[in-house]
């Protein structure tokens, strides 16, 4: 079976840096609540950049790096289309128009929040974000506590302790999780 | 010198945020709040709800919350430091751990790594909807409005916007 046979599925041209910064631009102000499923519907569905296995390889990486996942996929994708350029135009294009859109909320809010209303509302928001960061855990945590619930529970829950509970500095926190997580998992591999 | 003194406060708040944030912006909310409520004093529990509350109501990245903390200490120089501060490091380091990607993606160690950060991961994220509730929630009505949210996040798709939509209207007519 070859190409010519399947126009079709041959892949699409490397976009250009116009194309990756004005999709990251649609991407950044599509999503309320986080915009990855939209990154990934645009990346995988919309313009065929990358098949769902090398979008999943590169979520792994950006996942597994410190930092908001959605920055660091756009810096991946750029990279790979466009080397420093790319990244460039992928990071502004995701970043650029929020950031716009936050100011301009932070300065409506600097001359009306002071209003009950205002503060009551935007109390009922977090309170409905608290939620949806809460199904966000559970999300995270179910394959974990299927797969190896001895090894992944225990650490769960003393991070949750450290930071919930006793508010402890973050980096004092994962200077001891991480290296003690990472630990039993190198120790327990295969 | 009181503006560029919080300035240089801000960056190396949010520097250092930046590569502790493992599994993103809402990994590191308590550390936020820590930082800004408790440390240094740039804003009260409920100032910092709010506007975590606004940036979640605008569309974009969950890590816009940072631009409008920075936006609120030192107006839109604090934004852009603010900013910058919590992205520089880590897109740094993303953009040259793509390009070993290839070379380390099947090592044993980056997978006991792996699977080692996840756990830690679930701990910083539940960690943060903890201190969101403890601090948003003041009736038993609000305990609804997150149980209910997380419910419908957790099994249908429903799009966010409308229940952040529900969820302010209770909150704007004094009714949690």
């Amino acid at each position: 079976m070859t190409d010519l046979s399947l126009p079709s599925s041959a892949p699409p041209p490397a976009p250009s840096l116009r194309e990756i910064f004005l999709s990251f631009v649609l991407v950044s102000v599509m999503g309320f609540g986080g915009v990855l499923p939209w990154a990934r519907r645009m990346i995988v569905e919309r313009r065929r950049w990358l098949t769902e296995a090398e979008f999943l390889d590169l979520l792994a990486l950006c996942q597994f790096l410190p930092g908001p996942n959605i920055c660091n996929l756009s810096i991946a994708v750029g990279a790979r289309f466009g080397g420093v350029k790319g990244s460039a135009a992928a990071f502004l294009g995701i970043t650029g128009l929020p950031f716009v859109i936050v100011i301009a909320l932070g300065a409506l809010y600097g001359k009306y929040g002071g209003a009950p209303a205002v503060t009551d509302a935007l109390l009922g928001v977090s309170a409905a974000a608290s939620g949806m960061i809460l199904a966000m855990a559970a999300r995270l945590s179910r394959p974990l506590l299927v797969r190896r619930p001895g090894e992944a529970a225990p650490v769960m829950i003393l991070v949750f302790a450290a930071v919930a509970l006793l508010r402890l500095p973050l980096p004092w926190v994962l200077a001891g999780a991480i290296p003690l997580s990472v630990g039993i998992s190198w120790w327990r591999r295969g | 010198m009181k503006g560029s003194s919080q300035l240089g406060a801000l960056a190396v708040s949010f520097l250092t945020i930046s590569l502790l944030a493992f599994g993103g912006a809402n990994a590191v909310i308590p550390e936020m709040h820590r930082q800004a409520v408790e440390v240094a004093h740039w804003m009260t529990d409920r100032e910092f709800v709010s506007l975590y509350a606004l940036a979640q109501a605008a569309p974009g990245p969950n890590v816009m919350v940072v631009t409008l903390i920075g936006w609120h200490v030192a107006g839109l120089a604090g934004a852009l430091v603010a900013t910058m501060a919590m992205m520089g490091p880590s897109v740094l380091l993303t953009f040259f751990a793509y390009r070993l990607w290839s070379f380390f993606r099947h090592r044993p160690w980056l997978n006991a790594i792996q699977n080692g950060l996840t756990p830690v991961t679930v701990g910083l994220v539940s960690s943060s909807a903890f201190l969101l509730a403890q601090a948003s929630d003041h009736g038993t009505l609000a305990y609804g409005v997150t149980a209910a949210t997380a419910a419908l996040t957790y099994w249908t798709e429903i799009n966010p916007l409308w229940v952040f939509g529900v969820a302010a209207c209770l909150g704007g007519f004094g009714l949690l």
